[in-house]
C-alpha cells in the first residue's frame, strides 16, 4: 500500500501539495514546525495511490513517496 | 635561448607561454592589441585557449571562471579596458584567485588618447574595485624586464593565490628591444592548488566565492587578505637604485619608461657636474616605503623630485614615505606626451635652484 | 518502513540536506530538485561544476552537492565559458534569474550562446527581482506592479517583457533552447525532461543549451503560493509560450 512521509523540518506550509494531490487527502496541520510553519499532513493514508504528484510539486523536497510490491507508474518522471 | 628583437606586447605574450600560461582572454584595445593577435596564432600551437571576449567585463569574468580550474590564466588590456575589469578583479581578490592582468597604459581620463601614460597608478596601486583589497603591482622599464616581471607575476599569483597586475605605459608595449626567454623554464616551489574546482569526486563539494553574508565570516576573509598583504609587504618589495651615492644632491623618483629617461638625464647632468641619483620602484605594491625613507634621510640629499607621465600620483606615496624630511618636487607630462631628457634636466636644475 | 518498502521518489543525492532560504511556495526549490535529479540520473555529480548567480539563487551552492563558483551579477555565462573551455571534461551549468541573465547579463548570455559554448543554462523567469525586494525586471509583464513600476509596467517607457528563449533562438549557432514551467505538476514533468535533455546535450559535447523556466515569486508578487501558480497560467503563459525553440539537430539555413 503506497504512502508518503512529509518531513516536518523541510515543510514550509506553502500548501502547493494540498491542491496538487489528486485524492485531496493532504491538509495543513495545526502543528507548527521549529521554523514556525504549519506543516502539511497526510490525512487519509489508506487513500494514497502513490502517484508522486505531491512530491513532484513540493518546492522543498519535503515529501518522500513509498510503496510496497508493484506500483503502477501513472506517468514517467 | 638566443636574443630576439621583439615588440613589447609580443614579448609579454611569449613570456606567458613560457610559464605555461596558455589560457588567455582579451578584447582588442590600442596600444596592446598585438598581444591578442600574437596569441591568436601562438596558443593553438601549444594547446592553449584563446578567446576574444565581447567586452573587458566579460574578459574579467572569464578569467574568474578559468582561474577556478587552477590553471594559469591571464589577460592584457589598456586603461579603459582595465577600468571595465575592476569589479571582476575585486571578486578575484576576495575569492583568493591567482590571475595575471597586464595594463599597457594609455592617456586618460575617459577615452583619453592612445599614447603612453602612467595615469592609472592610483587605480592599480590603491585598488580600482570595491572593498579592502590590494593588487601586487609590478612596473617594468624595458621589454626584457616586462618579460621577467610577467614570469614573476605568475609565480607571485600562485604563491599568494592573488591577482597580480603588471603596468607598463604604451611604449613598453609598442617598442622593440632585444629580449631573451628562459631556455628551460622551471617554476620555483609553489603551493598546491587543492582549492581548484574539478568535481566533488572523493571529496566534499568545494565553493569558490567572495560572498560572506555573515559579517563575522566576511571580516575573517578581510583579515585573511590583510595578513596576506602583510606577508607580501615583507617579502616582495623590489626596486632599483641608479647612480645613488653620497655625492647626490637630488634624488629622482620614477618608474617604468620614465625611469629610463631619467637615467639618461642623470648621465648628462653628471657631465655638467650635477650629481643626481634615481630611485626606481619596480613593485608599486608592495611599495618600497622603508627604502625610500632610508635614502631620503641621507644628509647629502638636498631635494627630491618625482617624475611621472601623469599629473602626479606616485608622488603622493613618495611624500608619504619621505615624511616631509626633504622638500619634494614633481614634474609630469600627460596627454601621451613623454617628457624629453632636456625637460627632466631642466626640472632637476630648477628644483636645485640652479635655474629660474 | 515496512520490510519490502520501496522509496519511489525521495530527495536526490545531488540535493543537499540544507533547508533552503527560499520563501514558502517559491518554485526555485522545484527547479533545484530537477537539476539535482538530472545530475543524479545522468550520473555526473562528481564532474559537475555550477556557477551561482547573484539573486535569490545566490546561495544555490548550499543546496546542490556539486562544486560551485559564484559569479558577479550577470556574469555567470562568462565564468562558465572560462571554466568549461579549460575543463571541457567537466559538466558546467549556470543557474540564473531574469534580472541576472536578461538585464545586467544580457551581453554575456548572448555572446556565450553565439560562441556556442558547451555549457548548460538554467534560466529562471519569475518576472521580477526577488532578492532585492520586488523591483521590475526585463521580464516583468505589462501593467505588472512592482516596487519600481508602482503604477504597473508602462511599456511606452520601459518597453515590453523580453522573451529570452526566442531572442537566443534567433542566433545562427546551433543550440538547444526551450522554455518550460514548474507551476503545476504536469509542467514540472515537462521541465524535468527539458532540463535533463539540456544536460544530456552537454554530456554529448553537442552544443550550448538553455532552458527558460517560468517560476513564481509569491512574496514579491504579493500572491499566496497556490494562487501564484494560477497567475503564471493567466498572465505569463500567454506571453511566454512553452516549447522547444531550437535544437542542434535541425538544419538551419
Amino acid at each position: 500500500m503506497p504512502g508518503i512521509l512529509i518531513n516536518k523540518t523541510y515543510c514550509k506550509g506553502c500548501e502547493l501539495c494540498v491542491r496538487a494531490c489528486p485524492m485531496q487527502i493532504i491538509a495543513m496541520s495545526k502543528e507548527l514546525n521549529e521554523k514556525g510553519y504549519f506543516c502539511a499532513i497526510l490525512q487519509e493514508p489508506t487513500k494514497c495511490i502513490g502517484c508522486r504528484i505531491c512530491a513532484i510539486t513540493c518546492p522543498d523536497a519535503a515529501i518522500e513517496v513509498h510503496t510496497h510490491g508493484t506500483q503502477f507508474a501513472l506517468f514517467k518522471y | 635561448m638566443a636574443k630576439k628583437l621583439m615588440k613589447g606586447n609580443e614579448a609579454i605574450a611569449e613570456a606567458a607561454v613560457c610559464v605555461g600560461a596558455i589560457n588567455y582572454f582579451a578584447y582588442p584595445i590600442t596600444p596592446q592589441s598585438e598581444v591578442a593577435e600574437y596569441l591568436a596564432r601562438r596558443l593553438p600551437e601549444v594547446g592553449g585557449v584563446f578567446i576574444q571576449a565581447e567586452s573587458e567585463v566579460a574578459v574579467g569574468n572569464m578569467l574568474f571562471g578559468a582561474a577556478c580550474s587552477g590553471k594559469r590564466v591571464f589577460t592584457t588590456s589598456s586603461s579603459p579596458g582595465i577600468s571595465l575589469m575592476q569589479e571582476a578583479i575585486s571578486y578575484m581578490a576576495g575569492a583568493h584567485l591567482p590571475v595575471v592582468i597586464v595594463n599597457i597604459m594609455r592617456g586618460g581620463p575617459g577615452l583619453g588618447g592612445i599614447l603612453p601614460a602612467q595615469s592609472d597608478y592610483f587605480q592599480a596601486v590603491k585598488g580600482g574595485g570595491h572593498g579592502d583589497y590590494r593588487l601586487i603591482v609590478l612596473a617594468p622599464s624595458s621589454v626584457q624586464e616586462a618579460v621577467d616581471l610577467t614570469i614573476l607575476a605568475f609565480q607571485l599569483a600562485d604563491k599568494y593565490r592573488a591577482p597580480v597586475m603588471m603596468i607598463g605605459d604604451g611604449m613598453i608595449g609598442q617598442m622593440m628591444e632585444s629580449v631573451e626567454f628562459p631556455a628551460k623554464y622551471q617554476d620555483p616551489p609553489l603551493p598546491p592548488k587543492d582549492w581548484a574546482l574539478g568535481g566533488a569526486r572523493g571529496r566534499k563539494p568545494q565553493v569558490i566565492k567572495s560572498l560572506f553574508l555573515d559579517p563575522i565570516a566576511l571580516e575573517k576573509n578581510n583579515i585573511l587578505l590583510a595578513e596576506k598583504y602583510k606577508v607580501i609587504r615583507e617579502n616582495e618589495v623590489r626596486y632599483e637604485l641608479y647612480k645613488v651615492n653620497n655625492k647626490n644632491r637630488l634624488l629622482l623618483f620614477a618608474y617604468g619608461m620614465m625611469a629610463r629617461i631619467c637615467q639618461t638625464a642623470i648621465d648628462e647632468l653628471e657631465t655638467e657636474g650635477i650629481s643626481v641619483g634615481l630611485f626606481r620602484p619596480i613593485s608599486l605594491f608592495p611599495f618600497p616605503e622603508k627604502e625610500v625613507y632610508r635614502e631620503v634621510l641621507k644628509d647629502n640629499i638636498e631635494r627630491l623630485l618625482t617624475v611621472e607621465m601623469s599629473m602626479g600620483q606616485m608622488v603622493e606615496d613618495i611624500e608619504r614615505c619621505s615624511k616631509g624630511k626633504k622638500p619634494l618636487g614633481f614634474y609630469g607630462r600627460t596627454g601621451g606626451i613623454v617628457p624629453m631628457t632636456e625637460e627632466v634636466k631642466g626640472a632637476v636644475k630648477k628644483e636645485l635652484g640652479l635655474v629660474k | 518502513m515496512a520490510k519490502d518498502e520501496l522509496t519511489i521518489l525521495g530527495r536526490p543525492e545531488s540535493l543537499s540536506d540544507n533547508i533552503t532560504h527560499y520563501c514558502p511556495g517559491c518554485t526555485h526549490g522545484i527547479i533545484h530538485r530537477l537539476v539535482a535529479e538530472s545530475i543524479d540520473e545522468l550520473g555526473v555529480r562528481e564532474r559537475t561544476v555550477g556557477v551561482a548567480p547573484v539573486g535569490c539563487a545566490v546561495l544555490i551552492y548550499n543546496y546542490l552537492n556539486v562544486d560551485f563558483m559564484e559569479s558577479p551579477h550577470g556574469r555567470a555565462p562568462a565564468l562558465a565559458t572560462g571554466f568549461k573551455r579549460l575543463r571541457p571534461d567537466m559538466i558546467v551549468f549556470t543557474y540564473q534569474g531574469d534580472g541576472d541573465l536578461a538585464s545586467i547579463g544580457m551581453s554575456e548570455i548572448i555572446h556565450a550562446a553565439n560562441r556556442g559554448e558547451k555549457f548548460t543554462v538554467v534560466f529562471v523567469n519569475n518576472a521580477i527581482y526577488g532578492m532585492t525586494g520586488g523591483q521590475m525586471a526585463p521580464t516583468t509583464m505589462p501593467h505588472q506592479k512592482t516596487t519600481t513600476s508602482p503604477m504597473g509596467r508602462d511599456v511606452s517607457l520601459s518597453g515590453y517583457p523580453i522573451r529570452v528563449a526566442e531572442l537566443l533562438s534567433s542566433l545562427r549557432t546551433p543550440a538547444y533552447i526551450a522554455r518550460t514551467a514548474v507551476h503545476t505538476p504536469i509542467h514540472v514533468i515537462d521541465a524535468k525532461q527539458k532540463i535533463k535533455r539540456a544536460f544530456a546535450y552537454q554530456i554529448q559535447g553537442k552544443c550550448f543549451s538553455l532552458v527558460e523556466v517560468l517560476s513564481t515569486c509569491p512574496t514579491n508578487w504579493g500572491i499566496a503560493p497556490d494562487a501564484a501558480t494560477r497567475w503564471v497560467t493567466d498572465n505569463m503563459m500567454p506571453y511566454y509560450p512553452l516549447g522547444t525553440f531550437k535544437t542542434p539537430e535541425e538544419e538551419i539555413a
